[in-house]
């Protein structure tokens, strides 16, 4: 029962092959086999969103998803994204707004975040308190997150880069 | 925590879901969106041998206008469809938008994205959204298992706390809704703590002139329809006085059911203050009518 299954994944762009245990989460793969510990792992029941990764292109849990099941899928983590694009400006304003004090909930909040730039490049401030509500912060209050990612949305629209951007995958 | 140890398979046809489901029988859970499921691993609430991942099985997929069973056309929501496809699908905008009112108060973005709607009803949370918008819109939910298919309407499916008419076997293939009518109007809402948290109280309206639907989550072990207070309105013009009238009666109908934080008089208030904004939100497309 505890055999492991091949699973043949794209991980910011390479491809593995790797065998994992059925019962092995996703964000447990990607730190635990593959070294990738900028996904945190918090609650681990789908509450706190600090193992929010992309799969196939759209923001999940990392910790309510299966390894096996990101067979022939691809992750894509905050370690693959930094290099530019939306992700690249968030992490800037982040820093230009002080928007993290330990920094653990921080690449979650940067996933969930980037996938509002592209699904919601226009949205209000009520709209970002609502879409980042979804990723617990224990240290700052909230305020100068949803200042960075107001920053980063207004900056776009002015220059009107509001297009769907996805980092180093562009 | 980490899941408990588990066997996995991934069948790529439904015959082959009713035969694992034929062999394992208890021990087996269906893994569609995994988003409630996943939670109840980690924590080791539920410790089934086997998962079966149904995300391979193509006709569980996808929305589309069918003929229905009565011969009408119907919208048809797969059991696979997740949250984010509902709320950004053209036809649920186009004939059934109580559905896109909804799904943005349905947990946050990452969870839309893997959690489904066959997940949602199968599970049958009366706090959840899924349930109470199929209640309000008087839909009906397709099962197959080996013997074949049958349908059930909304209030013959969900039979109690997280109960449903499944049998042993059996597996929710997809929701059967009727095509939104030219002068019928929707409203949801829902009253939480914070965005995306389970709501207290919330509201599916369906109305049409002279009849409206009112579902309530959170209130009941399983969906509730105030079939009381919608007669008051039925086969009248609505009218503030109308209005105050029915929620008299939703005061005297409604007998929620407390939770840790909520007492029931304060969630049959906040029912009555849900119920007073929905209503007075179509007033003025029915006066118009």
């Amino acid at each position: 029962m505890d055999d492991t299954r091949t699973i043949h994944v794209t991980v910011n762009g390479q491809t593995r092959h790797c065998a994992v245990a059925p019962r092995q989460h996703l964000v447990d793969f990607l730190r635990e086999d593959l070294g990738l510990t900028g996904s945190h792992l918090g609650c681990e029941h789908g509450v706190c969103g600090a193992c929010t990764v992309r799969l196939d292109g759209q923001v999940v849990r990392g910790c309510l998803v299966l390894a096996v099941q990101a067979d022939g899928r691809s992750v894509e983590t905050v370690e693959g994204l930094t290099e530019g694009g939306s992700m690249r400006d968030l992490q800037d304003a982040f820093v230009a707004r002080n928007a993290l004090q330990c920094g653990y909930c921080t690449s979650g909040m940067l996933m969930a975040a980037a996938e509002l730039i592209e699904v919601q490049p226009d949205a209000t401030r009520e709209q970002v308190r609502a879409w980042m509500s979804g990723n617990y912060c224990r240290c700052t209050g909230y305020q100068a997150i949803v200042d960075a990612v107001c920053d980063v949305l207004a900056k776009r629209l002015a220059a009107g880069t509001s297009e769907a951007t996805l980092g180093a995958r562009a | 925590m980490k899941a408990p140890l588990f066997d996995y398979a991934k069948p790529r046809s439904l015959s082959e879901v009713f035969e694992l489901l034929a062999t394992w029988g208890d021990e087996a859970r269906l893994l569609a969106g995994g988003q409630t499921l996943l939670a109840t691993l980690n924590m080791r609430l539920s410790e089934p041998a086997m998962l079966i991942d149904i995300n391979g099985i193509a006709e569980l997929k996808g929305i589309s206008v069918q003929r229905g069973d009565s011969g009408g056309e119907v919208l048809r929501i797969g059991a696979l469809v997740t949250h984010s496809e509902v709320e950004a699908s053209e036809l649920v905008a186009r004939h059934a938008p109580l559905l896109a009112m909804a799904a943005p108060h349905i947990a946050h973005r990452a969870i839309r994205n893997l959690g489904t709607w066959g997940g949602s009803i199968a599970y049958a949370d009366p706090a959840a959204e899924w349930p109470t918008c199929l209640a309000a819109l008087e839909g009906v939910v397709v099962l197959r298992s080996a013997r074949g298919e049958r349908r059930l309407a909304a209030q013959d499916f969900f039979l109690d706390l997280y109960t449903t008419a499944l049998v042993e076997g059996e597996i929710v293939a997809a929701c059967e809704l009727p095509l939104r009518q030219p002068d019928e109007r929707f409203v949801f809402d829902e009253l939480a703590r914070r965005h995306g948290d389970y709501a207290i109280v919330g509201l599916a309206l369906a109305a049409r002139p002279g009849r409206v639907r009112l579902a309530f989550l959170g209130i009941g072990t399983t969906p509730v329809r105030a079939r009381r207070a919608e007669a008051v309105l039925d086969g009248q013009a609505l009218s503030p006085a109308l209005i105050e009238a029915a929620i008299a009666m939703l005061q005297a109908e409604l007998n929620p059911l407390a939770d840790l934080t909520n007492s029931s008089a304060t969630k049959r208030h906040l029912a009555c203050v849900l119920a007073r904004r929905a209503l007075t939100t179509i007033l003025p497309s029915t006066q118009a009518a």
